[in-house]
């Protein structure tokens, strides 16, 4: 990570001069750090039922520890470059995505600059 | 007479006549401190040294947790023996300034608003006052608490003539008269159907129980004997604390007790504060969806927006859904704030004195008569049901501004599983006596993965840290429910990640040697996962009740043992009763009385995972193979990972390949950001989905359907429809169509 790089997850990070969201596996720009770090991801809609297997028979029951796939879908977002899944969301059919990181860009280089933030 | 003067005069009849006491916005909506008063200024002023102020804190708190213990040793409900309690110490004021350290952390900013109540309406009504040795109680949600089946005990404490402070418990006591046995009804379609409805009242005076509203309060519940036992072990609990604080005044003076509990609570809030500021400023949000009201199946929306500016916190919860106007799921906004407060105390800042002061930094934005905003007309007994999810979407939100903090006292982490998977019961137990009450397995939820390591197995309820789960052999010396699988850890139903989310167990559990026996579960998250994974980490899957009716399985198993299996997928997918009914449900079961032998069966849940599974270490997934934890389907279609069935051994080579593969894939079938949100995103709900909140805008709120809506500003209630009438018109309307084709 570089000294004017902020980590802000496990897999993002933000370097504080060019003011851009890199991916932390693979050094990715991914986008401007005041904008939505989605718009620069891949994303993909996914079965739940592909991560979270029915374990009882689902020609036999209607509830088999599997989410329902017609009220529950995972987006799951990947960084273009090295494929690392960034993030994801459990969402009903066709539920608008979630902007989930907006942060204050000034504030954060004035605490780095002060040597506050990790 | 007239003008001004005329109205001053109906304005002070209408004071002075008041019909009827209700629960008071002023005390319910705030949460802040009383003001520093003139006589704490004092205090404050006379006893100043640091050192001291320390001294008197640790006695005090000492006193907390040897009433705490005094408490869980003596209580007779399971509640009480688990730990799901606190004790503490109030300010003259009403505010909770120290309290025991272990038990329900919930109840650390929600407990001062009876104290308040009883400060603000009896201390000078002359039929009341607050004399020496008074014993007041409480349990109604809507004057404080967090349901009706929590019981406070609270007594003054004086010092020649001057109130001092509070002392007091709050126990999760159980049964309390409501239309269903055990004290948490999701059968309740209004708060009369709720039981026991104490609002802050005297029942004692010289530290005696008058006898009269004893036998009352044991003629509104169902376990006489044990409001009895539950009152008597508040009451001495109280008097030890009470006995403390004049030992402190004795050791070190009256300004001494009022200085140290106001400072505890000002230190706090500075510290609090300290901490926030280290946090960068900015946004997070989440939106999680409950899938049930314990009736049925819905989608409520849970919408949260985090917003940390300086050294304040606020969390907007506008948008979410709906209150539901004859269902127990409804939060009073107090009881969202305590369970909030649980994700501070416990996972956040666990290093902290526990007072209501935690909270004092953070504002809470919500939409009147929404779910998380109820008013008093609807039934909270089962308020989990939507602040459970409430404190997931800020637990989830937390990580992504703890991760760059400057100040961390605890490892990030994903969503602890959030549901009380365990089982209510009532009837006649086997020494003939009527019983109802909770099993103790609600305290094995699954924890979550953290930053570093995977979640512990069945460890911990998100609102306690420490809570136990109870010997499966005393309770069956107590009441006649066995458990054939008490304890046993299910397969592939866990959080996969980098780290993965502990796993949560199996509860095959019937009865025996009973004239009269009923099961109940009170549980969502069997269409939809209630709790979360972080950063590229997967939730937990979902989580059905399972039955197996028509069968006695101790009559089956005596000459053919060979029949017992001892998970629940083998027993749901192989039938190997004859003859039983074998059924899935949601986890909202109302009382069902159940026949010797029948099974019923659920599954404790897990936490979310962290990170990309594709980072997970391959010898922990064989670890977890060989474990019986997860399935060779798991390892090759989740982790990606290539070992030998036998052994375990990994194939690092073909491993690394086929993770890279995968990569490949993501890759190849991801969509760009905008090209997918123009395929994905819908302006309305789904048709077929019954969904209650906001969709795109916050402002508009869905009341079921696409085609039924209401302003956020001025929430319609809704009322939902008996699941049994439901089900009786789908059943018509199959019977008219086959009529109609055997006609045709």
């Amino acid at each position: 990570m570089a000294a004017n790089s902020v980590a802000i997850t496990e897999y993002l990070e933000i370097d504080l001069e060019a003011e851009r969201w890199h991916c932390r596996r693979c050094g990715h720009d991914i986008g401007p750090a005041r904008e939505n770090y989605k718009e620069g991801l891949l994303v993909y809609e996914r079965d739940p039922r592909e991560i979270h297997r029915p374990i009882l028979d689902d020609t036999k029951y209607e509830f088999t520890y599997a989410p329902d796939p017609s009220w529950c879908r995972i987006i799951e977002f990947y960084c273009p470059s090295c494929g690392t899944m960034v993030e994801n969301e459990y969402l009903p059919p066709g539920h608008p995505l979630t902007r989930d990181i907006e942060l204050d860009i000034d504030q954060l280089k004035q605490r780095h600059a002060q040597g506050e933030a990790k | 007479m007239g003008g001004d003067q005329e109205k001053s005069v109906i304005e002070k009849f209408l004071e002075d006549n008041v019909l009827f006491l209700g629960p008071d916005p002023e005390i319910m909506e705030s949460h802040q401190m009383a003001p520093v008063s003139a006589r704490e200024t004092e205090a404050m002023a006379a006893f100043n040294n640091p050192d001291q102020v320390n001294l008197v804190r640790h006695k005090l708190q000492t006193a907390c947790n040897e009433s705490f213990d005094m408490v869980e040793q003596m209580g007779a409900a399971p509640g009480a023996k688990w730990g799901d309690l606190i004790s503490g110490v109030w300010t003259a004021q009403g505010d909770l300034a120290m309290a025991s350290m272990g038990g329900v952390l919930i109840f650390s900013v929600l407990t001062q608003h009876p104290v308040k109540f009883i400060l603000k309406y009896w201390k000078d009504d002359p039929t009341v006052g607050i004399r020496p040795g008074d014993i007041f109680m409480h349990n109604d949600a809507r004057y404080g608490n967090i349901h009706n089946t929590d019981q406070s005990l609270i007594i003054p404490v004086f010092h020649e003539g001057e109130l001092i402070c509070f002392t007091g418990a709050i126990v999760h006591e159980g049964e309390n008269g409501a239309c269903e046995p055990g004290g948490m009804p999701s059968a309740a379609e209004s708060p009369f159907d709720e039981g026991l409805k104490m609002s802050p009242f005297k029942v004692g005076e010289n530290y005696e129980f008058r006898r009269d509203i004893m036998t009352f309060l044991q003629n509104s519940v169902r376990e006489p004997k044990l409001q009895l036992e539950g009152m008597k072990s508040k009451l001495f609990a109280a008097m030890r604390m009470e006995s403390r604080v004049r030992d402190a005044i004795e050791e070190y003076g009256v300004q001494a007790v009022i200085a140290t509990l106001r400072k505890t609570l000002l230190d706090t809030e500075q510290e609090t504060r300290r901490r926030l500021s280290t946090w960068p400023d900015g946004i997070v949000r989440t939106n999680l969806f409950a899938d049930g009201t314990l009736r049925e199946n819905c989608l409520i929306k849970i919408r949260c927006e985090l917003e940390k500016r300086g050294d304040e916190l606020i969390i907007d919860f506008r948008g979410s859904s709906p209150e539901f106007l004859n269902r127990a799921n409804n939060t009073v906004l107090a009881s969202l704030k305590g369970m909030l407060a649980q994700e501070f105390l416990s996972f956040v800042w666990p290093d902290l004195p526990r007072n209501q002061a935690v909270f004092a930094p953070i504002k809470l934005r919500t939409d009147k008569r929404s779910a998380l905003h109820c008013s008093p007309d609807a039934p909270n007994a089962q308020s989990m049901m939507t602040f459970f999810p409430s404190f997931t979407a800020v637990q989830i939100a937390v990580p992504k501004f703890l991760y760059s903090a400057g100040h961390r006292a605890t490892d990030v982490i994903a969503g602890w599983y959030n549901m009380i998977v365990t089982f209510i019961y009532g009837g006649v137990n086997q020494y003939g006596e009527l019983v109802g009450n909770v099993c103790a397995d609600l305290n094995g939820m699954g924890g979550a993965a953290r930053w570093n390591r995977d979640g512990e197995h069945s460890i911990a309820p998100i609102f306690a840290p420490m809570a136990d789960i109870g010997e499966q052999e005393l309770i069956e010396e107590e009441v006649p429910l066995i458990k054939i699988v008490p304890h046993r850890l299910m397969r592939d139903a866990n959080g996969f990640g980098k780290f993965r989310g502990g796993h949560g167990y199996q509860q095959i559990a019937t009865m025996k040697d009973s004239s009269m026996w009923g099961f109940m579960c009170c549980s969502i998250g069997s269409k939809f996962p209630t709790t979360m994974g972080i950063f590229g980490g997967y939730a937990p899957g979902c989580y059905p009740l399972c039955k197996v009716r028509g069968v006695n399985v101790f009559e089956e198993m005596e000459d053919n043992r060979d029949l017992l299996r001892f998970t629940v997928e083998e027993i749901m997918n192989e039938q190997p009763f004859p003859g039983g009914r074998y059924t899935t449900h949601h986890m909202g079961l109302q009382l069902e009385f159940a026949q010797p032998g029948e099974l019923y069966m659920i599954t404790q849940g897990s936490g979310g995972g962290y990170g990309d599974v594709l980072e997970r270490e391959p010898e922990a997934v064989a670890r977890e193979y060989l474990d019986e934890l997860i399935s060779m389907n798991t390892v090759n279609n989740i982790y990606h990972v290539v070992l030998d069935a036998e052994s375990g051994a990994v194939d690092q080579a073909a491993t690394a390949a086929r993770r890279q593969a995968e990569r490949d894939k993501r890759k190849r079938l991801g969509k760009p950001y905008k090209e997918f949100v123009k395929s994905w995103e819908t302006e309305h709900p789904p048709e077929h989905l019954p969904y209650y909140g906001s969709w795109k805008d916050k402002a508009l709120i869905y009341r079921g359907s696409r085609h039924d809506t209401c302003p956020a500003d001025a929430i319609v209630p809704v009322m939902m429809r008996d699941p049994k009438d439901v089900r009786i018109e789908q059943l018509e309307a199959e019977l008219t169509a086959l009529r109609a084709q055997g006609k045709g």
